[in-house]
């Protein structure tokens, strides 16, 4: 795909951060740059992927669930057997591998559920790295269980307690520790956002879901699925799967943002459907934030996707009309979670419930002959303590 | 020529060294912002740069992160702050006042409007900490047909290349930040200050002012000796925060800080030999 500007996705993009971390953005650039096509740098990571993630992951007919949906026919990319449980590993092995080649010995990563935090101190773990992981307060006390895991694994986990208290503090805080260790330190960064060369090198770390998938589905059906559907909070496992995609004009694209309580509600995190353009974290993309720029606390059941902004790339598709944002609240991810985990046997993440959620209704309008591909970024272990909770308190039956 | 490179140039004259204290506007409140804008000027001070609140200020440190939560919650907004300023011009503040503001600001509003409504209140600069080079031109361009001048930033880290580059578009001074971190109160000055401003020194003469970190009369006067400008921000913050119940006890306490960073900086500039060649 073409970029306007050497970092910009149409006017999406950029580098807005303070002068102290350019040198070092350069210096990444050029790194990625070189291990982009380097044979060498991508079968160290090929191998890993294969023997320590457990790639490729299968794409599996989920048939009950089609006959639930009662049209196309669906099929999960099952990101959620990755090792730690979600896609996120593709990009720490990736950036980690990039890291030692740069010779830093140092790691910080933000993480809001803690799966990118988790990802990142197992992958520290694996090659003997500093890990520092930067955290909300309110997300350590949702998911205590993945702080202990990443104090498990060695990683240092750090609570933040300003502002929301969550995802987007958390990447503060990251920025803030990177511009005073930025000799020592590389900021393994969990999505598609923050300034170039970020959006760009994790869609080609996280770009393997969707060459999997496509290859999968030719191999399985004979032809290109109709859609493809993935959750999007800063959008990494959706630009994943969707990257594979691009060209391929008649594959029908679809990004599933959290609508929480409600898109006509302040408690939501639709930043492409509700936002307005704007810098955040060191990129220009959509964004939920006030007349004076001041950013608005975003809300969503699921931590991963509490998030104001999205990756900019998700911001020229939607612009350029390449894909399609839909919302879903709160309560239809819940529904698509207890589906999922009755009919399939599989307990999505709350993250990729929220895929789900649309993936059903989008297979009932496309019909029979159809056939769609749904992106499980994660498993849902992490969630069901707070699942039991929300549906209590939501008045479903199990 | 701007109402800050007249400042300089006086200054350079005078063979003294610019005193530019920081403040958040609205912390705790504009009425007090109102207050110790001037009670700073009869304190010492050559330049001013009143900060924009921000509610993702990823530049700074815990100090100012909380006053500019406090000045939030106190209700502060761009509109207001620039109602302040133009209170305080009418009140007679004639030294230049620069606005300290973070992109998506300026961005939301609107590029063209925020530079016409700051040039219009009686701003002279505009200090951007998350915009580099590369993503400034056009706010430049606007800023310059406006009266104002947009302050680069440079850091310990920058290349020879980079410094390069800036010092080409920079007007009014250059912000030297004297660490790789962000603002806060540190014990004592980075020793690699020094070479990093020589590097700058080397390709152009625009005023650098160093800020970030300087904490007290005595290493203000220490940097004094080395840069043509002084920034304190985080140190005069808590000063007031911590001692001020009322505008009128909070401009006080900022004349006496003030008036002992003057002391200092008077001290380390008379002590240099002249660095600018």
């Amino acid at each position: 795909m073409s970029t306007q500007a050497v970092g910009y996705f149409g006017e999406f993009g950029g580098q807005y951060v303070p002068e102290t971390l350019m040198p070092a953005l350069e210096e990444l650039t050029r790194e990625f740059e070189a291990v982009r096509n380097d044979p060498e740098f991508q079968n160290e990571l090929q191998a890993l992927r294969q023997s320590y993630s457990g790639r490729p992951t299968p794409l599996y007919f989920a048939e009950r669930l089609t006959q639930y949906a009662g049209g196309a026919s669906i099929y999960l990319k099952r990101e959620d057997l990755n090792h730690t449980g979600s896609h996120k590993i593709n990009n720490t092995l990736g950036q980690i591998l990039l890291a030692i080649r740069m010779g830093k010995r140092r790691i910080i990563a933000e993480t809001g559920a803690g799966q990118h935090g988790v990802a990142t101190a197992t992958v520290c773990a694996r090659f003997g790295l500093e890990c520092h992981v930067y955290m909300g307060e309110e997300d350590t006390r949702r998911q205590a269980l993945n702080v202990f895991r990443m104090e498990l694994l060695g990683a240092k986990v750090h609570p933040v307690a300003s502002g929301t208290r969550t995802l987007k503090d958390a990447t503060n805080e990251a920025i803030r520790d990177w511009v005073t260790n930025i000799e020592s330190t590389h900021y393994i960064i969990g999505s598609v956002v923050g300034p170039h060369p970020y959006p760009t090198m994790v869609r080609e770390f996280q770009a393997v879901i969707g060459r999997e998938a496509r290859e999968q589905i030719l191999e399985i059906s004979g032809r290109l699925p109709d859609a493809v559907v993935a959750c999007v909070g800063g959008g990494s496992n959706a630009m994943g799967i969707f990257h594979p995609f691009i060209d391929d004009r008649e594959v029908a694209l679809y990004g599933v943002e959290a609508a929480g309580e409600g898109v006509d509600t302040p408690r939501h995190a639709a930043a492409l459907t509700l936002g307005r353009i704007g810098v955040l974290h060191g990129a220009k993309s959509y964004l939920l934030h006030d007349e004076d720029g001041q950013i608005l606390p975003a809300h969503s059941i699921s931590a991963g996707l509490d998030y104001p902004g999205v990756g900019p790339e998700h911001s020229y598709l939607k612009e350029t009309g390449r894909a399609q944002y839909v919302p879903m609240t709160d309560r239809e991810a819940l529904d698509a979670f207890v589906k999922l985990s009755q009919l399939e046997g599989i307990i999505p993440a709350l993250e990729s419930a929220h895929a789900v959620a649309y993936g059903i209704k989008l297979a009932r309008e496309l019909g029979p002959k159809a056939q769609i591909i749904i992106n499980i970024s994660g498993r849902g272990d992490k969630d069901v303590a707070e699942a039991a909770e929300l549906l209590e308190k939501g008045g479903f039956q199990l | 020529m701007s109402r800050i490179a007249d400042t300089f140039k006086r200054l350079r004259a005078e063979k003294r060294t610019a005193l530019i204290p920081y403040i958040t506007a609205g912390d705790p409140s504009l009425a007090a912002t109102e207050a110790i804008v001037p009670a700073l000027v009869s304190g010492g001070a050559d330049l001013i740069e009143i900060g924009i609140p921000y509610s993702d200020p990823l530049a700074d440190g815990p100090t100012i992160q909380l006053a500019a939560q406090r000045a939030l919650e106190a209700g502060t907004t761009i509109a207001k702050v620039h109602e302040s300023v133009k209170q305080m011009r009418t009140q007679g503040v004639e030294v230049p006042l620069l606005y300290l503001v973070y992109y998506n600001c300026i961005f939301r509003q609107g590029e063209e409007r925020f530079v016409a409504d700051a040039a219009a209140a009686g701003i002279d600069g505009l200090i951007v900490p998350d915009l580099p080079l590369e993503a400034s031109e056009s706010l430049r361009q606007k800023a310059k047909d406006a009266g104002l001048d947009l302050i680069y930033l440079l850091a310990p880290t920058s290349t020879p290349e980079r410094i390069k580059r800036t010092t080409e578009q920079a007007s009014g001074f250059i912000y030297c930040v004297s660490l790789t971190g962000v603002t806060g109160v540190r014990t004592h000055i980075s020793t690699a200050l020094e070479p990093f401003l020589s590097r700058v020194r080397k390709v152009t003469d625009i005023p650098l002012a160093v800020g970030f970190g300087i904490s007290t009369p005595d290493q203000a006067a220490q940097v004094a000796g080395v840069a043509d400008g002084v920034i304190v921000g985080s140190a005069l913050i808590n000063t007031i925060h911590e001692n001020a119940s009322s505008p009128e006890a909070a401009a006080e306490v900022a004349y006496s800080f003030m008036a002992s960073f003057r002391q200092g900086i008077d001290r380390g500039t008379l002590t240099t030999v002249a660095t600018n060649d």
